[in-house]
């Protein structure tokens, strides 16, 4: 079974090797540039799992997060958090918005890959 | 007045002399008449009865005779002495020393004059006599307090004192400087209309804000806190930002409140600057954190991806690109953060701003007291102010000039100072002339610790330049055989280097009435104003000078001078004082009494500019003028282009006058002044007239009081009353 993806993130630059990355993993993954795209694609391709960037333009990735909680129909939907915000705060801010897991930038992408995988075999389908 | 007493006193004199003439003439007549046959009384009536007429005139005309011989007697006898009492009243009551005359009285009432003028004289002697006890006795007070002042004058902080409803009762030259910044709109108040003796502090803070950090004082006191003070930071109208801090002023001992907060004292910081400098430095700090780890977490990923084998060379193109992209962004960033960081931003040594010139003359001081060597000055720049920690790099110079003469034999240093043309830095040159020397030198005394005679630092020349974020260098001028040490050092901005210049202002000027603290006994009372002591109360004393005395034919007002009367003190250090461009022409034949001339006013601010700045200045107080109704009427027939309306009651010191002296001739200001024995000085100037008007009205409220009248309504009820009320301006 392949697991559904979906990167949202408004820097091209990451975005080309998560995209890449997550494809060669064998996901299906769709990508958004925004918060508004992101939760349109969330509530139309319902993906297991969200590579969220915390700040984009339009919707932040908290205020994403925290709708995408409020929405009955998106329950089940994992949510792990990237960002260059590194202050412990807003790791508490991320995980009180209803993030599953929380990665600050630079990550390496292989810790990235296991991180996703440890998540979707966590969680029940 | 005097006339119509004069009138009265004779027309009285006249109805006693028709009495008398009726009495004794009708008597006699009656008695001639009773021995008189009947013949004879016929006959007489025949001669008398068609003269009665006659002889009714020839009595009133020696009627108007007595009367009219007897109005010197008068004036002499009645009208004289009650003038000499009146005069002696007022010495009686006002205190001041001043001979009676008796000019138009006889011998005995001039000799009882100066009988009275010897008891006022010895009275005089006594009074100075326990003033002198007394002075002596609270010498030593009013020093302790006038130490008190010297010391917050000179302080570099503001502080304001205040009781607990907001008044203030003592500021310093600092914080009148801060608040003349803070001051928005009517700036020609000069932030007089803050900051004043008597003046409430909830024109600048919010009531609220300080309410809740004097609570938060107050639990801190009841708990026994060891320093129950509080902090606030808040935003001022004109956009600056305070930092206050607030300790209490507790009653002392002795006192029957011992203990109790009886007022606080707020130190005002103008943090504006170091908060931008602050928030500018979080800025660049944060672009440098998140925006790298954004630029990292890109690379980091491409570079990963990049070590895939299977890699398309299509897609291994766009990931060298993202590579390529990134570092260039991180290598835009980082210079940017460079360019800034050179103006100073990362300096956290907390440098003095310095005018530059008083710098270098420090510097030759230190120099020629250290080592003995001449300095001369060689061009310095008198308008650069810097940035310095002026100890440790007096230190520095001290330490190279004494090498210099050590190891190098040189005998004469020059100093100088120019504005560096490669940024917002100045130059400071120790040169001499003579010998070179090698690199390898300068490095050593660069990175030698300082010690110089005795003292010795863990300091390095180094060490100081770095703390200034400036350089240091040895240079050679081969034409003029001089070789120098020149140092890089930073400007101050030019605001600051403003507000120094303007605190070296103020600090010259002689030291106004900068506390009161009788007012810490003074809780505002919830009376209406009306019902105040006049004593107790807050005044405006001002007087304008116009072209002319009709306001509603397109006369204006050209100067308004006052000043300020806070618990029976007169405040000159708070004074207002505006020329006013009348928009108008000044008629030549007034420049003789008010002196100013159409090239004075020329480019002065016009009175809609100046009346919500007099208003302001004016706020919570009761203004007094001479002849008041006058310049009232200047005032209101402005209010409505102006928007301007002066509501609160006003006084008027020629109806005052005239209640406590009706029996005096003139109620001129002169006339008045000489009387109280105040000396005018600068009359006929706005400012010169109010204050010799506040004068007056202090020298009145005594006078007032013997009279009873001790209120603001009473005093405004009996100026209604008065003579000269009743007669139209």
């Amino acid at each position: 079974m392949t697991s559904k993806i979906l990167i949202a993130d408004d820097e091209p630059n990451i975005l080309i090797s998560l995209e890449y990355l997550m494809k060669r993993e064998g996901f299906e993954v769709h990508v958004a540039r925004d918060g508004h795209e992101a939760l349109e694609v969330l509530r139309r391709e319902r993906p297991r799992l969200v590579l969220l960037d915390v700040m984009m333009p339009g919707k932040s990735g908290f205020e994403v997060c925290q709708e995408l909680r409020a929405d009955e129909s998106l329950q089940g939907t994992l949510v792990l958090m990237l960002t260059a915000k590194g202050r412990d705060t807003d790791v508490a801010k991320g995980l009180a918005m209803g993030a599953d897991a929380y990665m600050t930038k630079p990550f390496s992408t292989r810790e990235l890959v296991q991180k996703v995988r440890e998540m979707l075999d966590g969680a029940p389908a | 007045m005097r006339e119509r007493a004069l009138m009265l006193a004779t027309a009285a004199v006249a109805g006693a002399a028709a009495l008398l003439l009726a009495v004794f003439g009708l008597g006699g007549g009656a008695l001639v008449w009773s021995t008189l046959e009947l013949g004879q009384r016929e006959a007489l009536a025949a001669a008398l009865g068609d003269r009665m007429a006659l002889l009714f005139m020839v009595a009133v005309a020696l009627c108007a005779a007595v009367a009219g011989a007897a109005q010197p007697l008068i004036r002499r006898w009645i009208a004289a002495p009650a003038r000499l009492g009146e005069q002696a009243l007022a010495v009686v009551s006002s205190g001041v020393q001043r001979d009676l005359e008796a000019a138009d009285g006889g011998p005995a009432l001039q000799a009882l004059a100066q009988a009275f003028n010897e008891l006022a004289r010895q009275r005089e002697q006594l009074r100075r006599d326990i003033a002198d006890e007394v002075a002596r006795a609270s010498r030593g007070v009013e020093q302790e307090r006038n130490r008190l002042a010297a010391l917050m004058s000179e302080l570099t902080q503001s502080v304001v004192v205040c009781n607990l409803d907001g008044r203030i009762l003592l500021y310093n030259n600092r914080a009148r400087m801060q608040f003349r910044a803070l001051s928005d709109a009517p700036t020609l108040a000069d932030g007089a209309e803050l900051i004043g003796l008597g003046r409430s502090i909830y024109t600048v803070f919010d009531r609220r804000l300080v309410a809740h950090a004097l609570e938060s004082v107050t639990q801190r006191v009841q708990r026994g806190a060891a320093h129950p003070s509080a902090q606030f930071v808040t935003v001022t109208r004109s956009g600056q930002l305070l930092r206050a801090q607030m300790a209490p002023v507790r009653a002392a001992e002795g006192d029957e409140a011992a203990g109790a907060i009886s007022g606080f004292v707020l130190m005002l910081d103008n943090i504006t600057r170091e908060y931008e400098q602050e928030s500018e430095r979080e800025r660049l700090l944060h672009g440098l954190t998140e925006g790298s780890r954004a630029s990292l977490a890109s690379l980091q990923a491409a570079a990963e991806m990049l070590e895939d084998e299977a890699l398309e060379p299509a897609m291994r193109e766009r990931f060298l690109d993202v590579v390529r992209d990134e570092a260039r962004a991180m290598s835009r960033r980082i210079a940017g953060l460079a360019a800034q960081n050179a103006q100073g931003l990362a300096t956290r040594w907390p440098l003095e701003e310095m005018l530059g010139a008083d710098f270098v003359q420090a510097a030759r001081r230190r120099i020629e007291a250290q080592t003995g060597l001449a300095t001369g000055a060689g061009e310095v720049d008198e308008s650069l102010w810097l940035k310095l920690d002026s100890y440790s790099l007096l230190q520095a110079l001290g330490y190279l000039a004494q090498r210099l003469r050590d190891e190098f034999e040189v005998r004469a240093l020059h100093l100088r100072l120019a504005a560096a043309p490669e940024g917002p830095r100045a130059r400071l040159d120790l040169a001499w002339t003579g010998q070179a020397m090698s690199t390898e030198t300068v490095m050593s005394w660069e990175m030698d610790p300082i010690a110089t005679g005795s003292e010795a630092s863990a300091l390095t020349v180094r060490d100081v330049v770095q703390r200034h974020g400036g350089e240091f260098w040895f240079e050679r001028d081969r034409v003029r055989h001089q070789a120098f040490f020149r140092f890089l050092l930073p400007l101050a901005p030019s605001a600051a280097a403003q507000e120094a210049a303007e605190a070296a202002f103020l600090r010259s000027e002689s030291r106004p009435e900068y506390y009161d603290f009788d007012l810490f006994a003074g809780r505002e009372s919830q009376r209406e104003l009306d019902d105040r002591r006049l004593v107790e109360l807050a005044y405006t004393v001002f007087d304008t000078e116009t072209t002319g005395l009709q306001p509603s034919q397109g006369d204006e007002i050209i100067q308004i001078g006052a000043t300020r009367v806070v618990n029976g003190k007169l405040l000159r250090g708070e004074s207002f004082d505006q020329l006013v461009d009348p928009g108008r022409s000044i008629p030549e034949a007034t420049i003789p009494i008010h002196g100013i001339t159409p090239e004075m006013v020329a480019g002065k601010p016009r009175i809609d500019e100046v009346l919500p700045a007099f208003h302001a200045y004016a706020r919570d107080t009761v203004l007094v003028a001479h002849n008041a109704a006058f310049d009232m009427r200047f005032l209101q027939l402005k209010e409505e282009r102006t928007g301007v309306r002066f509501e609160q009651p006003v006084l008027d010191t020629l109806l005052l006058s005239a209640v406590v002296h009706p029996n005096q001739d003139s109620h001129r200001l002169e006339a008045i002044a000489e009387r109280f024995d105040i000396t005018v000085i600068g009359r006929h100037t706005a400012l010169g007239d109010a204050l010799v008007t506040a004068e007056v009205f202090l020298k009145l409220i005594p006078l007032l009081a013997e009279r009873g009248i001790h209120t603001l309504g009473q005093a405004r009820e009996a100026a209604q009353k008065s003579y000269f009320a009743r007669v139209s301006y």
